[in-house]
């Protein structure tokens, strides 16, 4: 590797950690502040901005309110970093950077656009091109669940603990629905290089929406066949999101009502800020998983990525940041999305929450998988084998309910 | 005491599935953003929004016209219709003052004044904002009708003595008063 390659490597982390996503995160927290006020019919802050009369203009210049997150940085980086005299230094200081590396770290596998091309030298808007996208997003973003839980034991006290403990198990419950959830998503593509996964969304048309480019090996029923398998999917996918990102309907750990604050009760000033930013890029690379895999990822669909692709002026080919621009615009209503949901669904009971993943996706997600499987292979075998899969099919989703019906406790009477 | 069992409600498939109640969710919530950004909201006409929500947005909307009748604002002093002060000292709404906001001097009222009748007229009358609840017992307490609740909610300072109204600022804020206390009056 030449010193040419490290520089376009290392410009590419930059730009697309610290220009792209990195913002996307205060932008999102003001997106979350001034959607729930409008959903909540309300205001939302919308006065922070330029204060031009202090210069001497006759008006100051307000952008909606989009320089609030910037006073709410600055707030939190000026205010006392205090920690208290009870808790275990070294953990209580590793834990909030334990949150944040992570959701930054699986950056760099999301492609954001389509490549871009100089003088002939082609160059995809993405850092690495593994070939194990999803599971490296797993492998590394599960690490969040380390800082915290060490937050909440190195807290040393009776709430952090509590919400610590309600986030391990709450985490490694969903991650089993989560990947699960989407074995039939790969089958699928039968690719695990999220940038392929893209390319062939924008080729033959998007997971959730295969109205486009069919061929030979892509025919229109087979692909509509599939998209019952991939709603339920998504579905699972989604929500399981929701739960590894401790967002509304499951954010239990953090449960201001039960828990003060949860684990991150004893945090203050940039720790404390650094939570925040860990729980948002978490959901914002959480939407980027969703989008990339399900709903096309960069791609502008109907076929038209093609032609955008093939835009340049002279050897300069910039269809990528048209994609790039397309996916960013996919990726925040991914995030309105998500304030919507908490807006929406009350905070689940944490049995319902347990019993959500374990007995509901879990055998969901499996059921799933088998199901993808024989749509998937269905064009290559014969009839009565369809036939005797499909009925096995049935049977093991009957018995998978019986049995989550049987096993379920009726609730002892009280004695009067 | 008997024990009252309840009855968990049956819920049908539909139900229990949940999402039929999710979509409904939903739905609601957009409801309430899309009115809130076209100025609808329910309310926003009579809470006189600033047309997102039923906020009012404040330094450039008041609800000055808005206010009720019996608003308490902050407490004054007030002069009569002949530019007498009706207060008399006589200290009682010091004595009522839950937070105890209020501090008075009285003072005899020298015998050439006009108003010499009258014996006791405040030298000081000191009311401390901060400590202020605006509970208006002073207002009820005042046997001569000398202090009143106004409308006036905007009390700032940027200092503890900023926030202490003297009888100097009470009485510009109260003004005049006419009519009902008429005992002091020659005319009786």
């Amino acid at each position: 590797m030449d010193l040419f390659q490290i520089a376009i490597i290392i410009t590419k982390i930059v730009v697309l950690t610290f220009i792209v996503v990195l913002p996307l995160v205060p932008l999102s927290v003001y997106f979350e502040r001034r959607f729930s006020a409008i959903i909540q019919d309300r205001v939302g802050p919308n006065r922070v901005g330029i204060p031009f009369t202090l210069l001497g203009f006759k008006k100051d210049f307000h952008f909606f309110g989009l320089i609030q997150p910037i006073a709410d940085g600055l707030k939190l980086f000026l205010k006392e970093d205090f920690t208290p005299d009870h808790v275990r230094k070294a953990f209580y200081w590793l834990a909030p950077a334990l949150t944040v590396v992570p959701a930054l770290i699986t950056v760099c596998v999301v492609p954001f656009g389509s490549p871009i091309s100089i003088f002939g030298h082609a160059e995809k808007l993405l850092v690495a091109d593994l070939d194990i996208g999803p599971l490296f997003v797993f492998s590394v973003a599960s690490l969040s669940v380390y800082g915290i839980t060490l937050a909440g034991w190195s807290s040393n006290s009776k709430f952090p603990f509590i919400g610590g403990v309600r986030s391990t198990a709450q985490m490694i419950s969903y991650e089993i629905a989560l990947g699960l959830s989407i074995v039939p998503v790969l089958m699928y593509f039968g690719d695990l290089n999220l940038s392929n996964i893209v390319q062939q969304q924008a080729d033959h048309g998007w997971l959730l929406l295969p109205l486009w480019g069919h061929d030979a090996d892509h025919t229109l029923t087979s692909k509509l066949l599939f998209w019952f398998p991939a709603a339920i999917a998504f579905l699972i996918f989604t929500i399981s999101i929701f739960a590894e990102t401790n967002r509304m309907p499951f954010d239990l750990p953090e449960c201001e009502t039960e828990l003060v604050g949860g684990y991150h009760t004893e945090y203050s000033s940039m720790k404390f800020a650094m939570f925040f930013m860990g729980e948002y890029a978490a959901m914002v690379i959480g939407s980027a998983l969703i989008i990339t895999l399900f709903l096309g990822g960069w791609s502008i669909g109907f076929g038209l990525d093609a032609e955008v692709a093939k835009l340049h002026i002279g050897d300069f080919y910039f269809g990528g940041f048209i994609h790039m621009g397309c996916f960013l615009t996919k990726l925040i209503a991914f995030i309105l999305f998500f304030i919507l949901v908490r807006w929406t669904v009350p905070r689940f009971r944490y049995d319902q929450l347990m019993k959500l993943g374990w007995v509901v996706f879990f055998e969901a997600a499996l059921i799933n998988v088998f199901l993808a499987a024989l749509i998937v292979a269905a064009p290559d075998l014969e009839k009565t084998i369809i036939g005797i899969g499909a009925i096995l099919l049935v049977v093991l989703t009957a018995s998978v309910i019986w049995v989550a019906k049987v096993s379920e406790e009726t609730p002892k009477t009280l004695r009067a | 005491m008997a024990v009252v069992k309840l009855q968990r409600p049956k819920l049908n498939l539909g139900e229990k599935i949940y999402f039929g109640a999710l979509i409904k969710g939903f739905f609601l919530t957009m409801t309430h953003a899309v009115k809130t950004l076209r100025g609808k909201s329910v309310g926003a006409e009579s809470l006189a929004s600033s047309g997102l929500g039923v906020t009012m947005q404040f330094p450039e909307q008041r609800w000055d016209t808005h206010m009720p009748d019996y608003y308490r604002g902050a407490p004054t002093l007030v002069t009569d219709e002949q530019g007498r002060e009706r207060c008399v000292s006589c200290q009682l709404c010091e004595f009522i003052c839950p937070p105890k906001a209020i501090k008075i001097k009285p003072s005899e009222i020298p015998s050439d004044d006009p108003w010499a009748k009258v014996e006791k007229r405040p030298l000081e009358f000191d009311i401390d904002m901060i400590r202020c609840i605006y509970c208006g017992l002073c207002e009820e307490v005042c046997p001569e009708q000398a202090i009143y609740l106004r409308k006036d909610y905007l009390i700032t300072g940027l200092k503890r003595a900023d926030m202490v109204h003297d009888k100097k600022k009470l009485y510009e804020i109260g003004g005049v008063r006419t009519g009902l206390v008429n005992k002091w009056n020659e005319l009786k």
